[in-house]
């Protein structure tokens, strides 16, 4: 039997002679195989980026909004005309049995100055239960308390891209910086979180006790008016439940007619969450049949370039079973130059892929990486196109007669 | 190991042959072949029986549609007959499978046509080398058989010369390397001078000669020539599908 030294040789030098034919009939393969990589680890990516930003945000969580969404221009934290008043969030607390907690949050952008050093942040006024909420620690220092609230105390906590922006590797505990050049004591610093899906610094906060931002940073239109709030649900399954009796507290509250729009609006984050799964999900899909469909087209092309090479090197067949090649001699020649159109072109594809994919997760904020199994996978399925689709040529091949073949011109 | 440097040695011409007390290399009983067109039969050998004895050196004529090539092919193993029986060696070919057939050619049977018939890109050497591609021959080995086959040919510095860098006798000569790069006991030759010219036929002859005499190679070469035919010990004779002489020279 022939060795596959020299069938591999014999086949690099065939795809040679027609470099830019075997190129194109690689296209396929390529494009099949870069998208099962991307495929793979932008999945795997998405995946993980929503089970981080879920542990991140804090669970069973919802958000109420000013304004209604059919409206259109209600965005968190935009509410233009606010319609929720700390009372409001008092009243769901108080009213509502599968609520465990509720922040109310004012929040604006603030320079904050400390020594020469200044940066411009977003400042949230909020209550001590919003570390609850978000499932978030003090990394030194304390939280603020409800006495701070009650007092309008000039106290903050800091997120930890503020603390080294303003500060450095030093510890802001204790300092004084100023926020709209009122002077503010930092009494704790908040443990580092990340990114959310959309690529927005959570660390690039500061909070302060909601009566100060009110009284001294962001007048708001009537005291005790809000732009939004925090609402933890007792558990996931009650969030259903939780977003019920709010709607229907607030709407009582709000004096809302039936028939009449909300002026205001329930998001559920897990349900956010949940799209961001789905949307990953039909997306793999999507990646998934582009990269099928490719590789079999692929597939077939490489069989129509095979059946074309058969043909044109009838001849060159004829003399090698003339000398003794045998069946497999030539079916393995042919099985095997097949194989090296669509792994040759599987491994440009595993590089193409692998740099979409990073590409791709850095303009998502994925999490990426490149997982050796996803390599592994599409190498395979190069293989697999390859053996499969040259199958037949070199089956073709192998039955010819020498000497009808020796004749061909 | 199948090695053998004697391809320079003086072994004797002539193997006597007495069909009686000596098998016969080739011995072909009553084979027929019948080639079905649509309709149309056309029988291109007709029952034919014929022997040829190792070390022989013969030469087939014919008009141009007589069987010729039709023999050749038969006794090469490269194509089967209608019926009738062919014994290479004594043994019966035709219940051979495929593979085993190209066993045979592989390690008995040298081919020479008038088409040349070397791969195109591909090295002089590389042309040679290519009946020990499919016997597993170790690669260091496979070079140098090949290289001391081109020697035997008269091409040892053209080694790696392309077919398209050659001229026509070199590349046959390349042909005949590669027939014999195998230690084939058979050459088979259909026109092999056929696109040649005189002088150059003349040469490739003689290393035809050289090798049947020198190696005791059988040789068996199809022309239309008389002047090439005169190089062979027996000349036989076809037409229409059967042989109509068989002389053997000197005896006439
Ligand atoms: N594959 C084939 N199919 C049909 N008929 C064939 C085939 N091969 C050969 N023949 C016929 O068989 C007969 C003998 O052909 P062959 O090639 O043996 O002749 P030849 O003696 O070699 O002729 P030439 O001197 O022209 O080479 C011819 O009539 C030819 O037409
Ligand atoms: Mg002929």
């Amino acid at each position: 039997m022939i060795s596959v030294p020299v069938i591999t040789r014999i086949a690099f030098r065939a795809l040679r002679a027609n470099t830019m034919r075997s190129g194109l009939t690689m296209l396929g393969i390529i494009i099949g195989v870069a998208a099962v990589i991307a495929m793979i680890s932008i999945g795997a990516g998405a995946r993980q980026r929503v089970a981080n930003e879920v542990a991140s945000m804090g669970s069973n969580l919802l958000i109420v909004v000013s304004g209604s969404t059919s409206s259109g221009g209600a965005r968190m934290g935009a509410g233009s005309d606010p319609t929720l008043t700390i009372a409001d969030a008092e009243a769901i607390l108080r009213e509502c049995p599968a609520v465990i907690d509720v922040a109310p949050l004012q929040s604006g952008t603030a320079q904050v100055v400390y020594g020469n050093q200044n940066w411009s942040t977003v400042v949230m006024g909020t209550t001590p239960s919003i570390l609850n909420i978000r499932e978030w620690r003090v990394a030194s220092g304390k939280p603020f308390t409800d006495q701070d609230e009650r007092h309008a105390n000039k106290v903050c906590l800091m997120g930890a891209t503020v603390a080294e922006k303003l500060f450095g590797a030093f510890d802001p505990v204790g300092q004084v910086v100023r926020i709209k050049k009122i002077p503010f004591t930092v009494i704790g610093v908040l443990e580092r979180k990340g990114q959310t899906l959309t690529g927005q610094d959570q660390d690039d906060i500061i909070y302060v006790p909601i009566t100060t931002a009110q009284k001294k940073l962001f007048r708001a239109l009537f005291p005790g008016m809000i732009q939004f709030m925090m609402v933890k649900a007792v558990s996931t399954e009650a969030l259903e439940d939780a977003q019920e009796q709010i709607t229907a507290l607030l709407r009582q509250r709000h004096r809302i007619g039936s028939g009449q729009e909300n002026d205001f609006t329930v998001r559920n984050l897990t349900q956010m969450m949940q799209t961001a799964i789905t949307i990953a999900r039909v997306m793999t899909v999507l990646l998934g049949a582009i990269a099928s469909i490719s590789l079999l087209v692929g597939g077939i092309g490489i069989m129509n370039i095979m059946l074309v090479s058969v043909t044109e090197r009838t001849r060159e067949i004829g003399i090698r079973i003339a000398v003794g090649a045998k069946t497999w001699d030539i079916r393995l020649q042919f099985i095997m130059e097949a194989l090296t159109l669509s792994l040759v072109g599987g491994c440009i594809g595993i590089v193409l892929g692998s740099i979409g994919s990073v590409a791709v997760a850095h303009a998502f904020h994925l999490p990426s990486g490149i997982s050796p199994l996803g390599v592994l996978i599409s190498f395979g399925f190069a293989a697999a196109v390859g053996v499969f689709f040259g199958f037949y040529p070199a089956y073709k091949a192998s039955l010819l007669n020498p000497i009808e073949a020796l004749r061909y011109e | 190991m199948p090695r053998r440097n004697d391809l320079g040695m003086q072994t004797g011409g002539t193997t006597p042959h007495s069909p009686e007390t000596v098998l016969p290399l080739i011995s072909v009983q009553q084979v027929s072949k019948i080639y079905t067109l649509g309709e149309h039969r056309v029988t291109a050998l007709n029952s034919i029986s014929v022997s040829i004895h190792a070390g022989d050196f013969v030469a087939i004529m014919g008009p141009s549609g007589s069987g010729k090539s039709t023999f050749m092919n038969i006794i090469g193993c490269l194509d089967r007959p209608s019926s009738g029986t062919y014994y290479l060696n004594g043994q019966d070919v035709g219940t051979l499978s495929r593979d085993c057939l190209a066993e045979i050619r592989n390690k008995t049977i040298g081919f020479v046509f008038q088409g040349f018939n070397l791969l195109p890109r591909t090295t002089a050497l590389e042309n040679v080398e290519l009946p020990l591609l499919y016997n597993g021959t170790p690669a260091h080995e496979r070079r140098e058989r090949a290289l001391e086959a081109l020697r035997v040919v008269g091409l040892g510095d053209r080694w790696h010369h392309y077919p398209n860098q050659l001229s026509g006798g070199q590349q046959q000569r390349v042909t005949i390397a590669r027939a014999i790069v195998n230690n084939a006991s058979i050459v088979l030759a259909d026109e092999p001078t056929g696109n040649l010219d005189t002088k150059t036929s003349m040469e490739i002859m003689e290393l035809f000669v050289r090798l049947n005499q020198t190696a005791g190679i059988t040789i068996i070469v199809v022309t239309h020539e008389p002047d090439i035919a005169a190089y062979g010990r027996r000349l036989i004779r076809f037409l229409d599908g059967v042989i109509v002489g068989d002389e053997v020279k000197g005896v006439a």
